[in-house]
Protein backbone atom coordinates (compact mmCIF):
# COMPACT_ATOMS: atom_id res chain seq x y z
CA UNK A 1 0.00 0.00 0.00
CA UNK A 2 3.06 2.60 1.01
CA UNK A 3 4.26 1.34 -2.53
CA UNK A 4 1.26 2.71 -4.17
CA UNK A 5 1.06 6.11 -2.46
CA UNK A 6 4.78 6.49 -3.16
CA UNK A 7 4.39 6.05 -6.38
CA UNK A 8 1.25 8.27 -6.82
CA UNK A 9 3.82 10.78 -4.86
CA UNK A 10 6.28 10.32 -7.41
CA UNK A 11 4.25 10.01 -10.68
CA UNK A 12 2.69 13.31 -10.08
CA UNK A 13 5.92 15.55 -8.74
CA UNK A 14 7.06 13.98 -12.19
CA UNK A 15 4.46 15.39 -14.22
CA UNK A 16 4.33 18.78 -12.25
CA UNK A 17 8.67 19.01 -12.56
CA UNK A 18 8.01 18.06 -16.39
CA UNK A 19 5.45 21.10 -16.59
CA UNK A 20 7.77 23.02 -14.60
CA UNK A 21 10.21 23.39 -17.74
CA UNK A 22 7.96 23.99 -20.11
CA UNK A 23 6.58 26.62 -18.42
CA UNK A 24 10.12 27.64 -18.63
CA UNK A 25 10.59 27.50 -21.94
CA UNK A 26 7.33 29.22 -22.75
CA UNK A 27 8.97 32.96 -21.21
CA UNK A 28 11.87 32.40 -23.12
CA UNK A 29 12.52 34.14 -26.49
CA UNK A 30 10.86 33.04 -29.60
CA UNK A 31 12.70 30.38 -32.15
CA UNK A 32 11.19 30.59 -35.17
CA UNK A 33 10.73 33.07 -37.56
CA UNK A 34 7.74 34.04 -39.64
CA UNK A 35 8.56 33.00 -42.71
CA UNK A 36 7.63 34.02 -45.52
CA UNK A 37 7.35 37.41 -43.83
CA UNK A 38 11.22 36.65 -42.81
CA UNK A 39 13.84 34.39 -43.77
CA UNK A 40 17.20 33.32 -42.67
CA UNK A 41 20.43 34.03 -45.06
CA UNK A 42 21.39 30.74 -47.18
CA UNK A 43 24.84 29.69 -45.74
CA UNK A 44 27.28 30.34 -48.67
CA UNK A 45 27.63 26.48 -49.74
CA UNK A 46 23.92 26.03 -50.75
CA UNK A 47 23.63 23.68 -53.06
CA UNK A 48 20.66 24.81 -55.30
CA UNK A 49 19.98 23.65 -58.72
CA UNK A 50 22.67 24.44 -61.29
CA UNK A 51 23.48 27.68 -63.10
CA UNK A 52 26.26 28.73 -65.94
CA UNK A 53 28.83 31.19 -64.69
CA UNK A 54 29.48 33.90 -67.48
CA UNK A 55 32.46 35.39 -68.63
CA UNK A 56 32.91 38.74 -66.61
CA UNK A 57 33.79 40.53 -69.62
CA UNK A 58 31.69 40.08 -72.00
CA UNK A 59 28.87 37.95 -70.05
CA UNK A 60 29.29 34.79 -72.45
CA UNK A 61 29.23 31.59 -70.53
CA UNK A 62 32.82 30.26 -69.55
CA UNK A 63 31.43 27.03 -71.02
CA UNK A 64 33.48 24.96 -73.62
CA UNK A 65 30.39 22.13 -74.57
CA UNK A 66 33.31 19.46 -73.51
CA UNK A 67 29.90 17.54 -72.11
CA UNK A 68 31.41 16.18 -68.53
CA UNK A 69 28.87 17.42 -66.50
CA UNK A 70 26.67 15.44 -69.05
CA UNK A 71 28.41 12.55 -68.71
CA UNK A 72 29.38 12.31 -64.73
CA UNK A 73 25.46 13.01 -64.27
CA UNK A 74 23.69 10.24 -62.37
CA UNK A 75 20.28 11.31 -63.69
CA UNK A 76 20.75 11.94 -67.21
CA UNK A 77 19.53 15.65 -66.43
CA UNK A 78 21.84 18.10 -68.42
CA UNK A 79 21.84 18.13 -71.96
CA UNK A 80 23.48 20.58 -73.96
CA UNK A 81 24.69 20.79 -77.28
CA UNK A 82 27.34 23.59 -78.78
CA UNK A 83 28.87 24.24 -82.59
CA UNK A 84 32.18 25.24 -83.84
CA UNK A 85 31.97 29.27 -85.31
CA UNK A 86 33.17 29.49 -88.51
CA UNK A 87 37.11 30.77 -88.09
CA UNK A 88 36.50 30.74 -84.36
CA UNK A 89 38.30 28.25 -81.89
CA UNK A 90 36.79 25.89 -80.01
CA UNK A 91 33.14 25.16 -79.36
CA UNK A 92 30.32 28.03 -78.58
CA UNK A 93 27.43 26.39 -76.27
CA UNK A 94 24.31 27.45 -78.42
CA UNK A 95 21.78 25.37 -75.27
CA UNK A 96 22.30 24.07 -72.21
CA UNK A 97 18.62 22.14 -70.61
CA UNK A 98 18.36 21.51 -66.79
CA UNK A 99 15.70 18.75 -65.90
CA UNK A 100 15.10 19.51 -62.54
CA UNK A 101 12.57 16.99 -62.10
CA UNK A 102 15.19 14.18 -62.23
CA UNK A 103 18.19 15.99 -60.30
CA UNK A 104 19.14 14.86 -56.95
CA UNK A 105 21.53 17.88 -56.28
CA UNK A 106 24.69 15.54 -55.52
CA UNK A 107 26.80 18.07 -57.41
CA UNK A 108 29.02 15.83 -59.91
CA UNK A 109 28.13 17.87 -62.69
CA UNK A 110 30.29 21.17 -61.00
CA UNK A 111 32.75 18.54 -59.74
CA UNK A 112 33.44 17.49 -62.84
CA UNK A 113 33.64 20.66 -64.81
CA UNK A 114 37.50 21.53 -65.46
CA UNK A 115 36.41 25.33 -66.66
CA UNK A 116 34.73 26.12 -63.42
CA UNK A 117 31.54 26.91 -66.07
CA UNK A 118 28.90 26.26 -63.40
CA UNK A 119 28.11 26.36 -60.15
CA UNK A 120 25.30 26.15 -57.43
CA UNK A 121 22.73 28.41 -57.47
CA UNK A 122 21.36 29.60 -53.82
CA UNK A 123 17.43 29.36 -55.27
CA UNK A 124 15.61 27.50 -53.13
CA UNK A 125 11.89 28.65 -53.58
CA UNK A 126 11.05 26.30 -56.60
CA UNK A 127 7.33 25.76 -57.11
CA UNK A 128 5.63 25.14 -60.22
CA UNK A 129 2.45 24.04 -61.33
CA UNK A 130 3.44 21.56 -64.13
CA UNK A 131 6.90 19.74 -65.12
CA UNK A 132 7.45 22.06 -68.11
CA UNK A 133 8.09 24.63 -65.05
CA UNK A 134 11.19 22.75 -64.25
CA UNK A 135 12.38 22.38 -67.07
CA UNK A 136 15.18 24.65 -67.41
CA UNK A 137 17.03 26.69 -70.22
CA UNK A 138 19.97 27.56 -68.28
CA UNK A 139 22.11 29.72 -70.89
CA UNK A 140 18.17 31.52 -71.31
CA UNK A 141 18.45 32.35 -67.81
CA UNK A 142 22.14 33.47 -67.80
CA UNK A 143 21.21 36.26 -70.87
CA UNK A 144 18.31 37.30 -68.53
CA UNK A 145 20.72 38.04 -65.65
CA UNK A 146 23.64 39.61 -67.59
CA UNK A 147 20.67 41.96 -68.94
CA UNK B 1 -2.90 -12.92 -23.66
CA UNK B 2 -6.40 -12.69 -23.59
CA UNK B 3 -8.21 -15.68 -21.55
CA UNK B 4 -9.77 -18.40 -23.89
CA UNK B 5 -13.19 -18.13 -22.07
CA UNK B 6 -13.48 -14.28 -22.88
CA UNK B 7 -13.34 -15.44 -26.98
CA UNK B 8 -14.40 -18.81 -26.71
CA UNK B 9 -15.37 -19.20 -30.56
CA UNK B 10 -11.43 -17.59 -30.83
CA UNK B 11 -13.23 -15.06 -33.35
CA UNK B 12 -10.73 -12.31 -34.58
CA UNK B 13 -10.70 -9.53 -37.07
CA UNK B 14 -8.44 -7.97 -39.09
CA UNK B 15 -7.04 -4.49 -39.53
CA UNK B 16 -4.41 -2.41 -41.66
CA UNK B 17 -2.05 -0.31 -40.24
CA UNK B 18 -1.08 1.65 -42.76
CA UNK B 19 -0.06 2.10 -45.17
CA UNK B 20 -0.86 5.53 -44.55
CA UNK B 21 -0.64 6.29 -41.02
CA UNK B 22 1.08 8.57 -38.86
CA UNK B 23 2.43 5.86 -36.48
CA UNK B 24 4.28 3.77 -39.14
CA UNK B 25 6.50 6.26 -40.24
CA UNK B 26 6.66 6.18 -43.83
CA UNK B 27 4.44 3.86 -46.09
CA UNK B 28 4.57 0.47 -44.12
CA UNK B 29 1.67 -1.74 -44.08
CA UNK B 30 1.16 -4.05 -40.65
CA UNK B 31 -1.81 -6.41 -41.41
CA UNK B 32 -2.85 -7.32 -37.72
CA UNK B 33 -5.57 -10.19 -36.85
CA UNK B 34 -6.77 -9.00 -33.34
CA UNK B 35 -8.49 -10.17 -30.66
CA UNK B 36 -10.35 -7.60 -29.54
CA UNK B 37 -7.75 -5.39 -28.44
CA UNK B 38 -4.75 -7.80 -28.14
CA UNK B 39 -2.70 -8.51 -31.37
CA UNK B 40 -2.75 -12.39 -32.87
CA UNK B 41 -0.89 -12.12 -35.38
CA UNK B 42 1.22 -9.23 -37.31
CA UNK B 43 2.50 -9.39 -40.84
CA UNK B 44 4.47 -6.73 -41.85
CA UNK B 45 3.80 -6.12 -45.43
CA UNK B 46 7.20 -4.29 -47.63
CA UNK B 47 7.24 -2.78 -50.64
CA UNK B 48 5.65 0.42 -51.15
CA UNK B 49 8.69 2.53 -51.40
CA UNK B 50 10.65 0.45 -53.31
CA UNK B 51 13.20 1.55 -55.64
CA UNK B 52 15.70 -0.63 -56.56
CA UNK B 53 18.46 1.51 -55.19
CA UNK B 54 20.47 -2.31 -55.80
CA UNK B 55 19.54 -2.60 -59.07
CA UNK B 56 20.57 1.34 -59.70
CA UNK B 57 23.74 0.90 -58.30
CA UNK B 58 24.76 -1.99 -61.30
CA UNK B 59 23.37 0.21 -64.17
CA UNK B 60 26.06 3.64 -62.74
CA UNK B 61 29.58 3.85 -61.99
CA UNK B 62 30.94 3.65 -58.95
CA UNK B 63 30.53 7.48 -57.91
CA UNK B 64 27.36 8.15 -59.46
CA UNK B 65 25.71 6.02 -56.94
CA UNK B 66 26.91 8.31 -54.59
CA UNK B 67 23.59 10.24 -54.09
CA UNK B 68 21.64 7.36 -54.00
CA UNK B 69 23.22 5.83 -50.59
CA UNK B 70 21.90 9.39 -49.31
CA UNK B 71 18.41 8.50 -50.07
CA UNK B 72 18.32 4.96 -48.07
CA UNK B 73 17.98 6.26 -44.57
CA UNK B 74 17.63 9.80 -45.12
CA UNK B 75 17.98 10.68 -41.54
CA UNK B 76 21.33 9.49 -41.18
CA UNK B 77 22.90 9.59 -44.58
CA UNK B 78 26.07 10.13 -43.88
CA UNK B 79 26.52 6.90 -42.02
CA UNK B 80 25.66 5.29 -45.22
CA UNK B 81 27.45 7.71 -47.34
CA UNK B 82 30.71 6.31 -45.00
CA UNK B 83 29.80 2.70 -45.61
CA UNK B 84 29.78 3.04 -49.34
CA UNK B 85 32.79 5.44 -50.16
CA UNK B 86 34.66 2.82 -47.55
CA UNK B 87 34.44 -0.24 -48.93
CA UNK B 88 34.84 1.01 -52.68
CA UNK B 89 38.44 2.82 -51.03
CA UNK B 90 39.28 -0.23 -49.99
CA UNK B 91 38.34 -2.41 -52.87
CA UNK B 92 40.40 0.37 -55.02
CA UNK B 93 43.21 0.53 -52.69
CA UNK B 94 42.54 4.37 -51.95
CA UNK B 95 44.56 5.94 -48.86
CA UNK B 96 42.52 8.54 -47.50
CA UNK B 97 43.97 11.39 -45.36
CA UNK B 98 43.38 11.50 -41.37
CA UNK B 99 41.84 14.74 -41.76
CA UNK B 100 39.33 13.80 -43.82
CA UNK B 101 39.06 10.92 -41.79
CA UNK B 102 38.46 13.09 -38.65
CA UNK B 103 35.97 14.97 -40.53
CA UNK B 104 33.96 12.36 -41.12
CA UNK B 105 33.47 10.90 -37.77
CA UNK B 106 32.82 14.66 -36.79
CA UNK B 107 30.07 14.92 -39.39
CA UNK B 108 28.68 11.32 -39.11
CA UNK B 109 28.22 11.75 -35.35
CA UNK B 110 26.53 15.08 -35.22
CA UNK B 111 24.09 13.26 -38.33
CA UNK B 112 23.75 10.37 -35.44
CA UNK B 113 22.93 13.14 -33.16
CA UNK B 114 20.08 14.57 -35.29
CA UNK B 115 18.67 11.33 -36.49
CA UNK B 116 18.50 10.24 -32.72
CA UNK B 117 16.92 13.66 -31.88
CA UNK B 118 14.19 13.38 -34.63
CA UNK B 119 13.48 10.20 -33.29
CA UNK B 120 13.43 11.37 -29.72
CA UNK B 121 10.64 13.96 -31.05
CA UNK B 122 8.50 11.37 -33.10
CA UNK B 123 8.38 8.50 -30.09
CA UNK B 124 7.40 10.25 -27.55
CA UNK B 125 5.02 11.99 -30.13
CA UNK B 126 3.83 7.95 -31.15
CA UNK B 127 2.96 7.93 -27.28
CA UNK B 128 1.00 11.24 -27.18
CA UNK B 129 3.47 13.98 -25.78
CA UNK B 130 3.35 16.46 -28.19
CA UNK B 131 5.81 19.20 -26.64
CA UNK B 132 9.14 17.12 -26.77
CA UNK B 133 8.97 16.86 -30.19
CA UNK B 134 9.13 21.28 -30.52
CA UNK B 135 12.37 20.95 -27.94
CA UNK B 136 14.10 18.33 -30.19
CA UNK B 137 13.47 19.79 -33.61
CA UNK B 138 14.90 23.22 -32.31
CA UNK B 139 18.15 21.49 -31.14
CA UNK B 140 18.44 19.18 -34.99
CA UNK B 141 17.90 22.34 -36.08
CA UNK B 142 21.14 23.36 -35.23
CA UNK B 143 22.57 20.50 -36.38
CA UNK B 144 21.03 20.67 -39.81
CA UNK B 145 22.42 24.05 -40.20
CA UNK B 146 25.69 22.96 -39.00
CA UNK B 147 25.65 20.10 -41.44
CA UNK B 148 24.24 22.65 -44.40
CA UNK B 149 27.62 24.97 -44.26
CA UNK B 150 29.87 22.18 -45.06
CA UNK B 151 28.01 19.88 -46.89
CA UNK B 152 25.35 22.43 -48.73
CA UNK B 153 22.55 20.00 -47.56
CA UNK B 154 20.45 19.91 -45.21
CA UNK B 155 18.64 15.80 -45.14
CA UNK B 156 20.28 13.80 -48.29
CA UNK B 157 23.88 14.72 -47.98
CA UNK B 158 26.11 13.73 -50.17
CA UNK B 159 29.47 14.64 -49.03
CA UNK B 160 31.83 12.13 -48.56
CA UNK B 161 34.18 11.09 -51.89
CA UNK B 162 36.53 8.00 -52.74
CA UNK B 163 39.32 9.14 -51.29
CA UNK B 164 38.40 11.70 -48.53
CA UNK B 165 35.74 14.63 -48.44
CA UNK B 166 33.91 17.35 -50.69
CA UNK B 167 34.54 20.15 -49.01
CA UNK B 168 37.34 21.23 -46.10
CA UNK B 169 35.71 21.91 -42.78
CA UNK B 170 36.11 25.85 -41.93
CA UNK B 171 36.53 27.89 -38.16
CA UNK B 172 32.70 28.79 -37.80
CA UNK B 173 32.03 25.43 -38.17
CA UNK B 174 34.51 24.10 -35.37
CA UNK B 175 33.14 26.80 -33.25
CA UNK B 176 29.77 26.39 -34.22
CA UNK B 177 29.81 22.97 -33.15
CA UNK B 178 31.60 23.51 -29.65
CA UNK B 179 28.93 25.88 -28.93
CA UNK B 180 26.21 23.39 -29.81
CA UNK B 181 27.63 20.57 -28.39
CA UNK B 182 27.81 22.56 -24.82
CA UNK B 183 23.93 24.01 -25.65
CA UNK B 184 22.96 20.20 -26.18
CA UNK B 185 24.67 19.25 -22.45
CA UNK B 186 22.60 22.12 -20.80
CA UNK B 187 19.10 20.66 -22.47
CA UNK B 188 19.38 17.12 -21.96
CA UNK B 189 18.70 17.10 -18.27
CA UNK B 190 15.39 18.41 -19.61
CA UNK B 191 14.59 16.00 -21.89
CA UNK B 192 15.27 13.76 -19.22
CA UNK B 193 12.95 15.40 -16.85
CA UNK B 194 10.54 16.34 -18.81
CA UNK B 195 10.29 12.66 -20.38
CA UNK B 196 12.61 9.68 -19.18
CA UNK B 197 11.04 10.78 -15.04
CA UNK B 198 7.45 11.15 -16.23
CA UNK B 199 5.20 8.82 -14.84
CA UNK B 200 2.86 8.01 -17.97
CA UNK B 201 6.65 7.04 -20.09
CA UNK B 202 7.75 5.03 -17.59
CA UNK B 203 4.19 3.10 -17.58
CA UNK B 204 4.04 2.91 -21.21
CA UNK B 205 7.52 1.43 -22.06
CA UNK B 206 8.77 -0.35 -18.78
CA UNK B 207 8.29 -3.58 -18.77
CA UNK B 208 6.85 -3.26 -22.18
CA UNK B 209 7.82 -5.13 -25.43
CA UNK B 210 10.02 -7.52 -24.33
CA UNK B 211 13.03 -8.33 -26.91
CA UNK B 212 14.97 -10.78 -26.08
CA UNK B 213 19.23 -11.17 -26.52
CA UNK B 214 18.15 -14.55 -28.52
CA UNK B 215 15.68 -12.89 -30.77
CA UNK B 216 17.56 -10.48 -31.99
CA UNK B 217 20.27 -13.16 -33.21
CA UNK B 218 17.33 -14.79 -34.68
CA UNK B 219 16.21 -12.10 -36.96
CA UNK B 220 19.82 -10.37 -37.13
CA UNK B 221 18.59 -7.33 -35.15
CA UNK B 222 21.48 -4.45 -34.22
CA UNK B 223 21.99 -1.08 -33.12
CA UNK B 224 19.55 0.16 -30.58
CA UNK B 225 17.52 -2.64 -30.50
CA UNK B 226 20.37 -5.36 -29.53
CA UNK B 227 21.78 -2.97 -27.29
CA UNK B 228 18.81 -2.72 -25.53
CA UNK B 229 18.92 -6.39 -25.15
CA UNK B 230 21.99 -6.62 -23.30
CA UNK B 231 24.21 -7.24 -26.12
CA UNK B 232 27.19 -5.16 -26.56
CA UNK B 233 27.92 -5.21 -30.26
CA UNK B 234 28.55 -1.68 -32.17
CA UNK B 235 30.66 -1.88 -35.40
CA UNK B 236 32.75 1.07 -33.99
CA UNK B 237 34.12 -1.28 -30.99
CA UNK B 238 33.58 -4.54 -32.66
CA UNK B 239 35.39 -4.04 -36.12
CA UNK B 240 36.77 -0.71 -36.04
CA UNK B 241 37.02 1.84 -38.85
CA UNK B 242 37.67 5.14 -39.50
CA UNK B 243 39.67 6.85 -36.38
CA UNK B 244 37.03 5.35 -34.10
CA UNK B 245 40.08 3.05 -32.64
CA UNK B 246 41.85 6.54 -31.51
CA UNK B 247 38.37 7.93 -29.64
CA UNK B 248 37.44 7.01 -26.20
CA UNK B 249 33.90 6.45 -25.83
CA UNK B 250 31.55 3.95 -24.32
CA UNK B 251 28.81 1.70 -25.87
CA UNK B 252 25.66 1.87 -24.06
CA UNK B 253 24.01 -1.24 -22.95
CA UNK B 254 20.64 -2.21 -21.27
CA UNK B 255 19.36 -5.54 -20.31
CA UNK B 256 15.81 -5.02 -19.29
CA UNK B 257 14.99 -5.96 -22.82
CA UNK B 258 11.99 -3.63 -22.86
CA UNK B 259 10.93 -0.17 -24.89
CA UNK B 260 12.02 1.69 -21.86
CA UNK B 261 16.28 0.01 -22.21
CA UNK B 262 15.77 1.13 -26.24
CA UNK B 263 15.12 4.42 -25.39
CA UNK B 264 17.64 4.99 -22.65
CA UNK B 265 20.06 3.35 -24.92
CA UNK B 266 19.58 6.27 -27.35
CA UNK B 267 19.60 8.68 -25.56
CA UNK B 268 23.00 7.47 -24.00
CA UNK B 269 24.39 7.32 -27.40
CA UNK B 270 23.73 10.95 -28.07
CA UNK B 271 25.55 11.99 -24.78
CA UNK B 272 28.74 9.36 -26.25
CA UNK B 273 28.32 11.50 -29.91
CA UNK B 274 28.90 14.79 -28.18
CA UNK B 275 32.21 12.83 -26.50
CA UNK B 276 33.79 11.58 -29.93
CA UNK B 277 32.45 14.87 -31.56
CA UNK B 278 34.80 16.77 -28.75
CA UNK B 279 37.71 14.51 -28.81
CA UNK B 280 38.02 14.62 -32.92
CA UNK B 281 37.67 18.33 -33.14
CA UNK B 282 40.75 18.48 -30.61
CA UNK B 283 42.45 15.48 -32.26
CA UNK B 284 41.90 17.14 -35.80
CA UNK B 285 44.96 17.13 -37.81
CA UNK B 286 46.01 19.71 -40.20
CA UNK B 287 46.16 18.44 -44.21
CA UNK B 288 44.37 17.80 -47.05
CA UNK B 289 40.63 16.26 -46.96
CA UNK B 290 41.38 14.48 -50.35
CA UNK B 291 43.46 11.72 -51.35
CA UNK B 292 46.04 13.23 -53.58
CA UNK B 293 46.64 9.97 -55.68
CA UNK B 294 42.52 9.27 -55.92
CA UNK B 295 41.53 8.07 -59.34
CA UNK B 296 38.97 10.56 -61.12
CA UNK B 297 37.40 6.87 -62.82
CA UNK B 298 37.32 4.07 -60.25
CA UNK B 299 38.15 0.66 -61.22
CA UNK B 300 38.42 -1.76 -58.76
CA UNK B 301 40.02 -4.84 -59.21
CA UNK B 302 38.24 -7.88 -60.01
CA UNK B 303 36.49 -9.17 -56.16
CA UNK B 304 34.55 -9.44 -53.98
CA UNK B 305 34.34 -6.98 -51.16
CA UNK B 306 32.63 -6.41 -47.81
CA UNK B 307 32.16 -3.22 -45.28
CA UNK B 308 29.94 -2.28 -42.63
CA UNK B 309 29.51 0.86 -40.41
CA UNK B 310 27.94 1.47 -37.30
CA UNK B 311 24.48 3.84 -38.59
CA UNK B 312 22.25 5.15 -36.09
CA UNK B 313 19.99 2.25 -37.08
CA UNK B 314 22.53 -0.55 -36.39
CA UNK B 315 24.79 -2.23 -38.77
CA UNK B 316 24.57 -1.06 -42.47
CA UNK B 317 26.40 -3.65 -44.46
CA UNK B 318 27.23 -3.32 -48.34
CA UNK B 319 28.97 -5.80 -50.62
CA UNK B 320 30.11 -5.07 -53.85
CA UNK B 321 31.44 -7.44 -56.14
CA UNK B 322 33.65 -5.90 -59.03
CA UNK B 323 33.92 -6.79 -62.68
CA UNK B 324 37.23 -4.40 -63.12
CA UNK B 325 35.26 -2.04 -65.05
CA UNK B 326 33.67 1.64 -64.18
CA UNK B 327 30.29 -0.01 -62.67
CA UNK B 328 29.77 -2.67 -60.16
CA UNK B 329 28.63 -5.96 -61.27
CA UNK B 330 26.40 -6.41 -58.01
CA UNK B 331 25.52 -4.52 -54.85
CA UNK B 332 23.95 -5.94 -52.02
CA UNK B 333 23.05 -3.11 -49.36
CA UNK B 334 21.98 -4.53 -45.68
CA UNK B 335 19.74 -2.36 -43.85
CA UNK B 336 19.49 -2.37 -40.16
CA UNK B 337 15.91 -1.35 -39.94
CA UNK B 338 15.26 -4.24 -42.22
CA UNK B 339 15.96 -6.96 -39.82
CA UNK B 340 15.07 -4.66 -37.14
CA UNK B 341 11.40 -4.71 -38.25
CA UNK B 342 11.30 -8.51 -38.87
CA UNK B 343 11.15 -9.04 -35.41
CA UNK B 344 7.87 -6.81 -34.96
CA UNK B 345 5.73 -9.88 -35.94
CA UNK B 346 6.90 -12.16 -33.12
CA UNK B 347 7.56 -9.39 -30.44
CA UNK B 348 3.93 -8.12 -30.46
CA UNK B 349 2.07 -11.32 -30.24
CA UNK B 350 -0.45 -10.83 -27.66
CA UNK B 351 0.30 -7.33 -27.11
CA UNK B 352 -2.12 -4.68 -26.67
CA UNK B 353 -1.89 -2.47 -30.06
CA UNK B 354 -1.29 0.67 -27.98
CA UNK B 355 2.09 -1.42 -26.04
CA UNK B 356 2.56 -2.26 -29.68
CA UNK B 357 2.62 1.12 -31.15
CA UNK B 358 5.15 1.92 -28.81
CA UNK B 359 7.06 -1.03 -29.48
CA UNK B 360 7.67 0.08 -33.16
CA UNK B 361 8.35 3.35 -32.34
CA UNK B 362 11.09 2.39 -29.99
CA UNK B 363 12.31 -0.01 -33.15
CA UNK B 364 12.86 3.19 -34.70
CA UNK B 365 12.12 2.31 -38.27
CA UNK B 366 13.29 4.35 -41.38
CA UNK B 367 10.89 3.11 -44.26
CA UNK B 368 12.67 4.04 -47.47
CA UNK B 369 15.63 2.06 -45.85
CA UNK B 370 13.30 -1.24 -45.00
CA UNK B 371 12.52 -1.36 -48.83
CA UNK B 372 15.57 0.01 -50.56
Amino acid sequence: MSGYFCELYSGTKSLFVGLGITFRYMLKPVVTLQYPHESLPMSARFRGHIELIGDEETGAPKCVVCGMCQKGCPSNCISLAGEKPEGGKGKVLTSYILDFTKCSLCGQCVESCKFGAIRFSKDYNLAGPRKEAYIFDLLKRLEEKGR
Amino acid sequence: MNEPDCNPNQETFVINLGPQHPATHGVLRVKLTMDGEYIVHAEPVLGYIHRMHEKMGENRTWAQFLPNTARLDYLGALSYNHGYVQVVERAAGIEVPERAEYIRVITVELNRIASHLLWYGAFVLDLGGFTPLLYAFDDREHVLDLLESVTGARLTFCYFRFGGVYNDIDEPFITGTRAFIKRLRSRLPDYHNLVTKNIIMIKRLKEVGPISAEMCRRYGATGPVLRGSGVCYDVRKNEPYSVYPELDFDIPVYSECDSMARYMVRMDEIDQCLRIIEQALDKLPDGPVMAEKAPKIIKPPVGDYYGAVEAARGTFGIRVVSDGTNTPYRMKLRSPTFSNLSLFGEASRGMLLADALALMGSLDLVIPEIDR
